[in-house]
Parts: C-alpha cells; structure tokens; sequence
C-alpha cells in the first residue's frame, strides 16, 4: 500500500461520504446522517495516514519534507483540512446538513488533485523552499482556506434557503438549519479564517524576510492574499459596525472564497511572480 | 480640531474605513496584472503608445510606490487614528465601569437572570457567595443601598481594546515600513570567490552605499540532486572590518548572515571559466591560484607549474577537473579531481595537497531594514489583538442580595459582550453551583 493509493482511497470515500450527506439531507434520514459522519471519519482517517505516509516515503527517497510543497500536495491538505473543520462544526452546532455542501468541496479538491494533468510526485525541494516557515505558512493559509470555504458552503445554504425556502418553518420541518444559525456559523467561520490567513500572510513575510531580505515585495501572489484579506476585514467590519447580515454577508462569503481561489489556484497560473512553486 | 466638526466626523467614520478598504484592494488588482518596474519600452510595445503614456501619469509601472497608492495606505492610517480617537474613549469607560453603580433595576432587567430564596442572613450568604465567586475566579467587589447588597464581578474587562490592539497594529506595521524605507535600503553585490567587497549596488538605480566593513567570499558550491536539480547554494562569507576578519558564516538560501545591521542573503551565482586551485607544499605553505581553463600556472617559490587540462561537465557545473601538476623533478603528474575535493600529490620531495574547483561569483542581496523589528511586533499584536477581539469577551455577573424574613433573597443577573450562547451556559452553570451549595447549609 503506497500513499497515492490511500489518497485515492479518500476521494472515493469523501464521494461517498457526500452522497450520504446531500442523501440525509434530502430524505430526512438521521441514519444516512450517522452513516456520512462515519465515513467521514474514515476518509480522514484514511487521507491522514496517506499524508504521513508520503512524509515517510519522501524521507525514504532521501529527500524528506513534509507533503506540503506544490499544487497536488497543496490540494490534498486543502481537502483534509475541509474535512477536520466540517467535523468540528457538525461536532460543535450538531447538525448535519452542512456537509451535503462541505464534502463536496473537500471530494471536488481531491478529485482535482486526482485528475488533474498536474504533478503528483515527490520530488526534492528547490533551496529557497527548504526553511522550517514552509510548515507554519501552509498550514496557517491552509486551515483558513479551509474555514473560507465552510464559510461560502454555508453562504450557499443561505442564499438557497432565503431565495427558495420559507423561514417561517424553520426546525424539524425545514431542510436547512434556520437563517439565523446559518448566519451565525458564516460569521464564526469567517473570523477564524480571518486569524488564520492574517497568521498566513504574516509567516509567509516573515519567511520572505529570511530568504530574501524582504518581508513584503507586492508580488502577485502578495497582493491577492492582502486583496483577500480586505475582502473580509471590509465584510467582519460591515457586519460589526453597520449591523449588516444575512444575504449580503452570503454573498460576501462568496466574493470571499473567489478571492482565495484566484490567490490560492489562479495566481499560480494565471500570473508571473516569485511564488511560482505552487504551479507545477 | 473641534469633534463635532464636519471634517472631524467625516474621517471618523467606518463607512469611510470600507471605502478606502475596497478601494486599495480594487486598486491593487492592477500591479498583479501589469507587471511592475519594467522598462518604458516593455510597456509601450505591450500596451501600446498612448496606454503607457498613461501608465506613466499614473505611475502604473510602479504602482504600490505611487503617489495615490501611498495616499491610499495614508489616508487609511489617518482614517484608522481617527476612529480610533473617536470611539476609544466611549470603551474605556466600559472597561474602566464600575459595575456597582448600576441601579437595581437594571439588574432585574437583564435577559440572564436566576433568582433563589436561602437561609441565613444577609450577611452570612454574602460572605458565601463571596467565597464561591472567588473559586470560579471572580473577584467580587460589594455595596450596600436601602437595606440590599449588591456584588459585582468580572472577567476579561480589558478585552474590550481588543480592536485597538488590532488597529493600532496595523499602524505600527506601517510605522516599521516607513522606518525601513527611510533609514535603509535593498541592493545587491557580486563578490567573486577569494575576492572581497563592501560596495552594495542599490535596487531602483539609488547608486551605492559603502559599508564600514568589507565581505569576503571564501568559496561557493552548488549541491545536487541525483536527478540533477539544485539542492542548496552555500557561500562561505568572512567579514573584514580595517583589516581584520571579525566573522564568518556559511550562509545558504533562507539562512543569511547579518552583521552591523546589514544582511546577505544568498541569492544567485555566476559560474566562471576560471578554476580556484589550492595547494598546500610539503613545508605547510599553502596558496590559492586563480587559474583560466587550459592555462598553466606557476608558484615560483615552490616551483610549480600546473594548469586545468580537461573537465567534466554537469548541466552548467563542472563536477570534476583534470589537473597537470609539474615541480620540476619529475615527470609531471594528472589527476581527476571531482569539484571541491581535495587529493593528495605524492613526490619525491613530500606530499601536495591539492584541491581544484570551478570558480563562482555569488549574488548576494543586502538588506538593511531598522524598520523589520517594528513591523514583527506589529504582527505579533495583530495576531495577538485579532485574538482578543474574536475570541474573548468582557463578562459581568452581579448579585444582588435583600432580606426576607429569615431568609435572603439572591438574583444573580449576568452579561457578556460577545459569544453571549457561550456566555448563557457558563451563567447557567455558575447560576446552579452558588444555590447548590447554598443550599446545603
């Protein structure tokens, strides 16, 4: 058994996890419910050892490193991470229905490391990668990735709820949890990726600073994650101080993660800059 | 500046906050799509003539320096300092607040509320209660008025800055980024192997700074891969400050050596067609040649002669070379020595040790930032703030006591300012653990 195959293992499961999800969700059932959260735990549970054990056999080929150096291991945390705070929440607000489009997200991110015409091996780090702040700047960027995504997901739900859906008989009822609720996750999501990707952006210069004597150069993959960061800093201080929530916080929830994904996906591809290891 | 003036409210305002927020991001866009610090010509034959004539009024082609930009960063510090004026005095009366002075009837108004009957005087449960607040760590302060007793307690008053700590990071950060932009500089310096230099060529055609010291590149090498791609660049680089060598560091890339405030980083090389032969004779005497490919050499104290006849090549590397070695006595000797290495000549006269290598420049950027420690700091209370502001909250129990006959009558009536489902639990639980034993006795 090699990692790759236990990482293949994971997106069939997350596929099936979500199937269940969306299934519980639709037909009411809190068995399929138990059962998706069952798989769920497997599949990260599978994808855990699959990430430790590509650790080890990158250390077996003499080239360790943590599996956190281009697009397909960048993919493949992304999808872990989204299935350890979905657990989180579903654990925390006891309700299932966020991951009928939670794990979705995390299937669609491993599936797109599976298939994808990108790069899967293991290969050595190139000198300006080798420093003990690569750890500390994916993970941090990562896990708000991650908590972004959650949040959009919920967004979804929301504008779903509030365009098709009927408010008014919210509880046992309603598919979806209550707006209220839902807005409540978003904005919670939204803080806690909020610290992290500031923790991201601040390790990510730090890093900078030690490999190349600048902490913050507006290079393009800079300048996305700071426009992102303003993409939520201006949505946390439209709902603090003017009170503003429900659909246009959905929306910016959406708006949000489209940044992330053009600073994350987009940048890498899209446009030239310093931080082109992500592309290959 | 009067407060209530126009002006005074008009940068006071968050609106305005999230206007400047939107437009620097919006506006940021555009250095990410156009590249930045080009030459006129790469935007006139990509944009075309008129395009960068108004990319040069705008100072497009070095945007995030621009004027308007750095009005932009301005005008947000500005607008940041405003609000904060503004409302920072509003909170510290919060945190400052004595929660005595609150009128019963407040309390009794509060959406978290419990109230219960115990035995015992006023007196005696006042001082129970007391006790059981300080085990769950509140400190309770009291005060008596008609015939009742009020206790207040709290926790976390002062996470109510918690913003500030965020804002006035955000200044701080900008702070150490002016430091830096006025009080140092960025550039960049080649220093062949064997060779010194303090000369530092400025980024953005600034000229050169002179540093009171000078870098010596001892040596540079390229590790590889097996599969051919680099592995690590290490320089070996010794100070000299009036003649004397005050330090030395092998630096690598992410591992840079600082000395007096200025940092080399290692940051590009240059191969030569040179080679860096080192001999050490018999007599301990040893020396450092710089030898052309396929030229011959001397040291003609030792008398020497030897050249670089052939090497092999690895990419753009040269990963061993083939030395003729000659002291005359002999006849001259050739050997394969892999780059770097050092082998053992054996003579009549004693043995030579030898070691050849290609020669390398290597590119190091300086830099000199006073302002980093600042902006690291800034970070640090960016982090530290967002955390507070988040994730803590200022939480307020009161009770208040009044007779009953026999009896004393206790509300315990509480508040938090954030996380109030969090807050309506931990009141629940505190609620039951001052009856439960309330009531034991």
């Amino acid at each position: 058994m090699d990692s790759s195959q236990l990482l293949g293992i994971t997106t069939f499961t997350l596929l099936f996890a979500s199937f269940l999800y969306i299934g519980a969700l639709l037909f009411r059932s809190s068995m399929v419910g138990r059962f998706a959260t069952w798989f769920t735990v497997a599949a990260l549970v599978i994808q855990t050892a699959g990430l430790g054990l590509r650790w080890v056999e990158s250390y077996k080929m003499g080239i360790g490193h943590a599996p956190l150096t281009n697009m397909y291991e960048s993919v493949v945390f992304f999808a872990w991470t989204i299935v350890i705070l979905y657990l989180g929440i579903e654990w925390k607000f006891k309700t299932r229905t966020i991951g009928a489009f939670a794990l979705p997200l995390a299937f669609l991110a491993m599936a797109y490391g599976s298939f994808a015409p990108i790069n899967k091996g293991i290969n050595p780090l190139v000198p300006a990668l080798q420093s003990n702040w690569l750890l500390a700047h994916v993970i941090t960027c990562f896990v708000g990735y991650a908590a972004f995504a959650i949040a959009a997901a919920l967004g979804i739900m929301y504008l779903l709820k509030s365009y098709f859906g009927n408010d008014s008989n919210a509880g046992e009822t309603s598919l979806l949890p209550s707006l209220k609720v839902m807005d409540d996750i978003i904005h919670k999501s939204m803080i806690f990726g909020f610290i992290w990707l500031s923790a991201g952006i601040i390790t990510g210069a730090i890093w900078a600073n030690s490999a190349w004597g600048t902490y913050w150069s507006w290079d393009p993959k800079e300048t996305w994650s700071l426009i992102t960061w303003f993409v939520y800093a201006i949505t946390l201080h439209a709902r603090y101080t003017r009170g503003i929530s429900g659909k246009a916080i959905a929306w910016l929830s959406l708006i949000g993660l489209l940044a992330v994904i053009f600073t994350y996906y987009g940048v890498n591809f899209l446009l030239s800059g310093l931080h082109s290891y992500g592309s290959g | 500046m009067q407060k209530n003036n126009s002006i005074w409210q008009f940068f006071a305002s968050v609106k305005l906050a999230l206007v400047i927020l939107f437009l620097i991001a919006v506006t940021s866009i555009i250095g990410t799509l156009i590249p930045q610090k080009e030459a006129a010509e790469f935007y006139i034959s990509n944009y075309g003539p008129k395009a960068a004539q108004i990319f040069a009024v705008l100072d497009i082609p070095d945007m995030y320096n621009s004027w308007w930009f750095l009005a932009l960063l301005f005008l947000l510090a500005f607008n940041l300092i405003i609000c904060s004026i503004e409302r920072f005095p509003g909170v510290w009366k919060q945190v400052t607040a004595d929660g005595l002075a609150l009128p019963a009837e407040r309390l009794q108004k509060m959406t978290n509320k419990i109230s219960w009957t115990t035995r015992g005087s006023l007196s005696e449960v006042q001082n129970g209660l007391t006790e059981k607040l300080q085990k769950k760590g509140f400190k309770a302060s009291s005060r008596e008025s008609d015939g009742s007793t009020i206790l207040f307690a709290q926790k976390g008053h002062w996470t109510r800055t918690g913003v500030y700590l965020v804002h006035s990071s955000i200044l701080v950060i900008f702070l150490g980024a002016i430091i830096g932009s006025l009080g140092g500089y960025k550039g960049f310096v080649t220093i062949p192997e064997t060779q010194e230099s303090s000369r530092v060529f400025l980024f953005g055609g600034k000229g050169i700074a002179e540093l009171d010291f000078s870098v010596r590149c001892n040596n540079f090498k390229i590790d590889f891969y097996p599969n051919g791609m680099p592995k690590e660049y290490t320089s070996s680089l010794t100070v000299i400050e009036q003649g004397k060598e005050v330090l030395t560091k092998e630096i690598e890339v992410n591992d840079p050596l600082t000395y007096r405030g200025v940092t080399f980083y290692q940051s590009s090389y240059e191969p030569y067609q040179d080679f860096v032969v080192t001999i050490q004779a018999p007599s301990g005497d040893t020396r450092t040649f710089i030898v052309p490919f396929q030229q011959q050499e001397s040291w003609g104290e030792a008398n020497l002669k030897f050249g670089v006849i052939n090497a092999k090549v690895m990419g753009q590397s040269i990963v061993s070379s083939k030395l003729w070695f000659s002291d005359g006595n002999e006849s001259p000797a050739t050997i394969w020595i892999d780059d770097g290495a050092q082998v053992n000549i054996e003579r009549q006269n004693g043995t030579y040790q030898v070691s050849a290598k290609q020669m390398y420049a290597t590119g190091l950027q300086v830099a000199k930032d006073p302002g980093v420690w600042w902006v690291y700091i800034g970070c640090g209370l960016m982090l530290f703030g967002l955390y507070v502001a988040f994730f803590m909250s200022h939480r307020r129990i009161w009770l208040l006591l009044s007779h009953e006959k026999d009896n004393t009558h206790v509300l315990l009536s509480g508040s938090a300012n954030k996380n109030r489902t969090g807050f309506e639990n931990h009141f629940a639980e505190l609620g039951t653990f001052l009856q439960s034993t309330g009531n034991k006795d």
